[in-house]
């Protein structure tokens, strides 16, 4: 032979495999969050991206410390930590005094994700279980919205949109244009649904996740919505556009019901995952207390995914017509 | 339109390395090794002596167990030797081993078979076994076998999907054989009394289809159909759903559902039988990889260590990490260059550059992709977990014994998971214990 031989590696098959690694997975949802992140920048300060880099930076520490301390390796370079810091962030009022998101981290990482046993194992988003546990430990600094740039609106604190449509609370409505682009009040996040909608293109053009969840989500939650919501003076038409454009639901719909750990597997798990958070969040946000619905609908129907997914295991090829023998 | 299943993946095939290249001669090669198991069943028993002169076309080796084929020589000259080899499938086997006079002088029992259409099934088939004829696509089962069976057959399909990465040998013989393919094709329809038959080929070899239609010459009999080129387009069961959208149950045989699968390969060598009365002998093995120098089709006789082919290849531009017998995604890595060509060669890979995922497994993040491409519809990070857990029982209900092995879950896992590694133990694991329970009652 021409080259010196070295020894082979003998292995099972297959041989090759794909290049994709989780890493590149959580990059991908990283770069598909930068224009959310950017547009809450735009449209309310500065004060935004420090928010934001507090939870990642906060997320990545936890994550780090904890692994050390109990002697585990550690696995912050899956950029899986990062992905739960700035979705965090994002769920944030811009607001939010910075020790509050350092808890927040600290919970959603250690408390959510690690004592579950990490990536992979936890059954609960983390960033929107450490969203709703800061909701409910400080529920006055987590629905302190400042109103938005270029708004229009000129106050400290404002009514968001949904409060306005929840229970009349003072406040001006956005134009549906100005409400699609940006200018609303609520979390970091939520502001800009052209910017979620961009970063939601991107995964599905990565194929990093799929439409079906998201889309159930959204089409069964306006569909109720248009039928059910309480529209008051306002055009079915205009409050269904309104409700969906507004608060966390894209941002929900897009980056956080979609998260592969706590969903199913499934494609038909996928729908009825989907159809759950849909139906939910309406239930919440026409009957419950909260004006929001999306965390607490989400992290409810992760409770229920390992259900699902037993429920909808695909039928296996030559199992058709029901015999399974 | 064209013809699939549900599930599977577009893999990069790199068969642009070899498509195009018409097949070489491989040149001569001093002595020849001829394993005694060159398909599934029975290891056979030599009927040759040490310092015998043999032939090619003569039967070296022959089994009276009925899941059997016998094993001729692919050289004349003389039996050097009878000794254990090691095999492609990393076992160590008995081999014939004959020194090749290089004059190729024919066997006298390599004669045409006259008026072979009119023969009745049963001399047909008895010429088949005789002929040394196994499926000619990687598992080397008995023709004669296959085209035996109890039940009734609506479908005899020729698999000229080639859907595994880098091999282009079945490309090739499509390519420079239409004819002959389709010949051997009418002698598999009249053994299982068919007037129709059918060839699949994926979407990526029009060529082929081209080929194959000029040389049918507009007869009705056989009916080419395109299938789309995705992994694993070529494996039996899918391509019998592809074709006639008939599912093979969970635990049975494609025969269950009318149909046989044979390759494009094998019906050329079922010609060679009958019209020329040679036995298998010689084949097209694609010679590839990231670090083979001249990517090459061969046209081999049988027997030859790999090194010899890898050299003729102009040999490697590095060394070599992994060698492969057959596709990268089926095929079996070897330990070194040393096991000959068998019947089911299809090609031999070599890669520099491997993924070394046995050290970089990351925990499972529930994407779901394996779910989604798995071709028989499993749930493979499921059947991992189980099998790794050694809870077989729920491992079964989780139809892991339905699995075709075709590696798609370990291929498209981000984590870089074993999958199939697992399923495959657990798997074994289950036959084992059924077979125990079996001979314990």
């Amino acid at each position: 032979m021409n080259v010196k031989m070295e020894k082979l590696i003998v292995s099972s098959s297959p041989h090759i495999h794909t290049d994709n690694t989780v890493s590149k997975v959580m990059g991908d949802v990283l770069i598909a969050l930068v224009p959310a992140c950017i547009a809450g920048v735009l449209f309310f300060g500065f004060r935004s991206a420090v928010v934001i880099l507090t939870a990642v930076a906060a997320c990545i520490i936890f994550e780090w410390l904890f692994q050390k301390a109990t002697h585990r390796e550690t696995t912050v370079s899956d950029l899986s930590a990062a992905v739960t810091g700035v979705l965090l962030g994002l769920n944030l009022p811009v607001s939010i005094p910075l020790w509050m998101v350092l808890v927040g981290s600290a919970f959603a990482i250690i408390i959510v994700k690690q004592l579950y046993g990490g990536l992979g194992k936890n059954f609960l988003n983390p960033a929107l279980a450490g969203r709703c546990f800061m909701l409910i430990a400080w529920a006055g600094a987590m629905t302190a919205f400042t109103p938005a740039a270029f708004s229009g609106v000129d106050a400290v604190t404002s009514a968001t949109p949904l409060a306005i449509m929840k229970n009349g609370a003072e406040g001006v409505m956005p134009s549906l244009m100005m409400a699609f682009l940006g200018a609303k009040g609520g979390s970091i996040g939520e502001t800009s649904g052209l910017c979620l909608l961009i970063g939601f293109i991107y995964l599905l053009v990565r194929r990093v996740i799929d439409c079906r969840i998201s889309l159930t989500y959204i089409l069964s939650f306006a569909i109720l919505t248009f039928l059910f919501g309480n529209n008051g003076n306002m055009s079915k038409l205009y409050y269904t556009a309104m409700q969906v454009l507004t608060g966390g639901l894209l941002l929900g719909a897009f980056f956080m019901a979609t998260d592969y750990v706590t969903t199913p597997t499934t494609p038909k798990g996928h729908i009825i995952f989907g159809l759950g958070c849909g139906i939910l969040t309406f239930l919440i946000r026409r009957f419950g207390g909260y004006p929001e619905g999306v965390s607490f609908s989400i992290l409810l129907m992760n409770v229920a995914s390992p259900l699902i997914e037993t429920a909808t295991m695909p039928k296996v090829f030559g199992t058709e017509g029901g015999k399974s023998k | 339109m064209s013809y699939t299943f549900k599930g599977g993946l577009h893999i990069t095939d790199h068969k642009e390395l070899t498509n195009s290249l018409k097949t070489v001669r491989l040149p001569d090669y001093p002595e020849h090794i001829f394993p005694l198991q060159q398909h599934i069943g029975a290891v056979l028993k030599p009927i040759v002596k040490v310092g015998d002169t043999v032939q090619v076309g003569q039967k070296l080796a022959d089994s009276d167990a009925f899941l059997s084929v016998p094993v001729h020589s692919s050289v004349s000259g003389k039996v050097s030797a009878i000794r254990h080899r090691l095999h492609p499938s990393g076992d160590k086997i008995d081999a014939v081993f004959v020194e090749n006079d290089m004059q190729y002088t024919v066997h006298e029992s390599v004669r045409p078979i006259e008026d072979y259409m009119s023969k009745s099934k049963d001399e047909l088939l008895s010429v088949i076994r005789e002929k040394g004829l196994v499926g000619m696509g990687g598992a080397g089962f008995p023709t004669f076998v296959k085209l035996n069976p109890k039940q009734k057959i609506d479908y005899i399909i020729l698999n000229g999907a080639e859907c595994e990465p880098y091999i282009t040998a079945d490309h090739r013989r499509m390519l420079e054989s239409p004819s002959q393919i389709l010949s051997g094709l009418r002698i598999a329809m009249k053994v299982l009394g068919l007037s129709k038959g059918y060839i699949g080929i994926e979407e990526n070899k029009p060529d082929c289809a081209a080929a194959l239609e000029k040389a049918l010459g507009g007869k009705g009999d056989i009916e080419i159909r395109m299938l789309k080129t995705k992994y694993p387009q070529g494996a039996e069961k899918q391509l019998i759903h592809a074709i006639t959208k008939r599912s093979v149950p969970s635990g049975k045989l494609p025969a269950d559902v009318g149909a046989v699968v044979m390759n494009v390969d094998t019906a050329y060598d079922l010609w060679n039988a009958f019209e020329n009365g040679m036995p298998v002998t010689r084949r097209i093995i694609t010679v590839s990889g990231d670090c083979v120098k001249n990517p090459v089709n061969f046209e081999a006789p049988i027997g030859i260590p790999f090194e010899f082919l890898f050299e003729q290849a102009g040999g490697f531009t590095e060394a070599p990490k992994k060698v492969i017998a057959g596709g990268p995604m089926m095929g079996t890595a070897q330990y070194n260059l040393k096991p000959p060509t068998i019947k089911t060669t299809s090609s031999l890979l070599a890669f520099h550059k491997i993924d070394d995922i046995y050290s970089s497994e990351t925990p499972c993040i529930r994407c779901g992709k394996c779910v989604e491409h798995c071709p028989m519809h499993l749930m493979p990070l499921n059947i991992n977990k189980l099998s790794i857990a050694k809870n077989y029982e729920l491992a079964e209900k989780y139809h892991i014994l339905d699995c075709i092995e075709c590696g798609l879950c370990s291929y498209i896992c981000p984590s870089k998971r074993n999958l199939l590694h697992n399923i495959r133990v657990g798997k074994q694991a289950i036959t084992a214990i059924k077979r125990a329970k079996k001979s314990g009652s």
